[in-house]
């Protein structure tokens, strides 16, 4: 992949467009040229992104109603958080979850990427197969298992099992959901990573007269490793922000037994009308991801080597 | 012997991760005692959708505004910054762009309560236009990454050659290069389509008024009814016109999709 452009390089260009501007009389006026193209990203990125970035966290240091006047209150918002035992229960339950998906979903894609990384005939119907559920949004995949999941109504109702009926299962119907939709997904990065291990390398292994299984723990593993790191990165990150699944799927049922910390910053906005309280928890969520991604980042990088 | 197994292996895989799907749009079509489909196959759960709350052509509607503004917007500014980073050099070029990729790194879910009071002051509170501005947001990382990394694949002595003709950047631009990365252009307006299509905690969070939802709020409601039975029938239903076109454009375009997964449509 390339980095950013050589300035040098566009430099070249500004002195081709001037020259040729000159040549038909124009002013050299280019060297702003670049950054007339630029103001329409400049722009969406300073009000949509940089803006509420900042806005975040002034709003955490405000008692910040949904109506009415804002008033300086720091740092009550970041205090309050620990006395809130629905967010902290969240914080348990959304790292739990995170653990559990990240390794079963780690399993599953990988299981997947081998059944089909050879090229074979058939092999193009199952990738698709497998990776179909994902090309359905997350939302309309999570209402799809509420009506296929419900008792009465779904296929499975022989089974008389209440698959969100208890904290457990609802758990358990939650995972099935989203190794359903994300497997795929997943399966699609090993692949990548998978077929950029050279031939030579398996041949040569087979040569030497290696087992299959001697083969995938000694080469292909080490080898996938940058590429698995990348899946557990956007598997955990993904996870530690999970909202649609809990909220539409098990509404964060039983028994609040499924709520994730993102749909606690939606409740304490939305139905206690306590803005500033969610983005304090915002800025700590924020915080955290930020950090974890770069710390993730460094181990990428470590892999490379 | 080896090869049979792996094969029916493989195949019991595929149809279980068909069979939601299938399920999904059987039940769609399917009789359901106290659903729009009372007995036999027929689309009758899909008519008893078209006049659920608002009706279905005013939340289509406003989906197919959102995707349709997302799309366009997401490829006009992605392809004019792509063309800038990539051709020209510029004050704050690398502080630009550093800015747009660190989208990546900020947990979408906790700038959008911040969004809802910032869209509020600038009047695109519970608007459509609001929402599709923040989409084009979270779309902008890759899409510019995508763009740029397109136009420095073109050769760079195309537009030059039509500069020193006297050609202006701008018509350099429109008729040398954009047909040049037709191929990006795709990938991006596909990631964006997509995104905005099934997005559901940003309309949820923005939006505040019924009859401006787009499609995943307005049948996620169909789940929230206080009293009566929820129609299943006409849920599925809702779900299939979700996913429908998104299985379309997926099976059409999987190439672009491919692509633009390879070149880190996840992160840049």
């Amino acid at each position: 992949m390339t980095r950013l452009a050589s300035p040098r390089a566009g430099r070249d260009l500004d002195e081709v467009a001037a020259r040729a501007a000159h040549a038909r009389g124009r002013p050299r006026s280019r060297k702003y040229i670049g950054l007339l193209y630029a103001a329409p990203t400049a722009l969406i990125v300073g009000v949509l992104f940089l803006a509420p970035l900042a806005l975040v966290v002034w709003m955490s240091l405000n008692k910040w109603p949904l109506l009415g006047q804002a008033r300086f209150n720091a740092p009550d918002n970041y205090t309050k958080i620990s006395d809130d035992p629905l967010f902290v229960d969240s914080v348990w339950f959304t790292l739990k979850y995170t653990v559990i998906i990240t390794v079963l979903l780690s399993a599953v894609a990988l299981g997947l990427a081998l059944l089909v990384q050879n090229r074979r005939p058939g092999v193009a119907f199952f990738r698709t197969a497998f990776f179909l559920p994902g090309a359905v949004g997350f939302a309309a995949a999570s209402l799809l298992f509420y009506g296929m999941l419900n008792p009465d109504f779904g296929p499975l109702g022989f089974m008389d099992v209440k698959w969100i009926g208890t904290p457990n299962m609802a758990l358990f119907s939650t995972i099935a959901l989203v190794l359903w939709r994300f497997a795929g997904f997943n399966m699609l990065i090993l692949l990548t990573g998978l077929q950029a291990i050279p031939v030579q390398v398996y041949e040569a292994a087979r040569t030497d007269g290696a087992t299959r299984w001697q083969t995938f723990t000694k080469i292909t593993l080490p080898l996938l490793r940058p590429t698995i790191a990348l899946m557990l990165i956007l598997s955990i990150t993904g996870s530690l922000l999970a909202f649609d699944q809990f909220f539409i799927f098990t509404n964060g049922g039983p028994d609040n037994s499924t709520v994730s910390m993102v749909m606690v910053i939606y409740r304490n906005a939305f139905f206690r009308f306590d803005l500033g309280g969610a983005a304090a928890l915002s800025v700590v969520l924020l915080a955290a991801l930020v950090a974890l991604n770069a710390l993730q980042l460094r181990v990428l990088r470590g892999g490379d080597k | 012997m080896r090869r049979t197994g792996s094969y029916s292996a493989t195949s019991a895989l595929a149809v279980l991760f068909l069979f939601p799907l299938v399920w999904s749009g059987w039940s769609s079509l399917k009789g359901q005692p106290g659903s729009g489909q009372t007995n036999g196959y027929g689309f009758g759960n899909y008519s008893r959708m078209a006049g659920f709350g608002e009706g279905l052509t005013s939340y289509l509607t406003n989906s197919l505004l959102v995707s349709t503004m997302t799309v366009a917007g997401t490829l006009v500014v992605s392809a004019l910054g792509g063309y800038a980073f990539a051709r020209f050099a510029f004050p704050g070029k690398n502080l630009l762009f550093l800015a747009t990729l660190a989208i990546l790194m900020v947990p979408y879910a906790t700038i959008l309560i911040p969004l809802y009071v910032l869209l509020g002051k600038i009047g695109l509170q519970n608007s459509l236009v609001g929402l599709s501005l923040v989409f084009v947001m979270f779309q902008l990382p890759f899409a510019l990454y995508m763009m740029r990394n397109s136009f420095e694949a073109v050769p760079r002595e195309l537009d030059e050659s039509a500069l020193v003709d006297g050609c202006g950047t701008f018509r350099a631009f429109t008729l040398i290069l954009l047909p040049a990365v037709r191929p990006g252009l795709v990938t991006v307006g596909l990631f964006a389509f997509l995104a905005s299509w099934n997005d559901f905690l940003a309309p949820l969070i923005l939006l505040n008024d019924g009859a401006s939802f787009p499609l995943p709020v307005a049948v996620w409601s169909m789940t929230q009814r206080t009293f009566g039975a929820i129609d299943y029938g006409m849920l599925e239903a809702g779900v299939m016109v979700m996913a429908i076109p998104c299985l379309l454009l997926f099976i059409v375009l999987q190439r672009y999709y491919v692509r633009g997964f390879m070149s880190g449509a996840l992160r840049g």
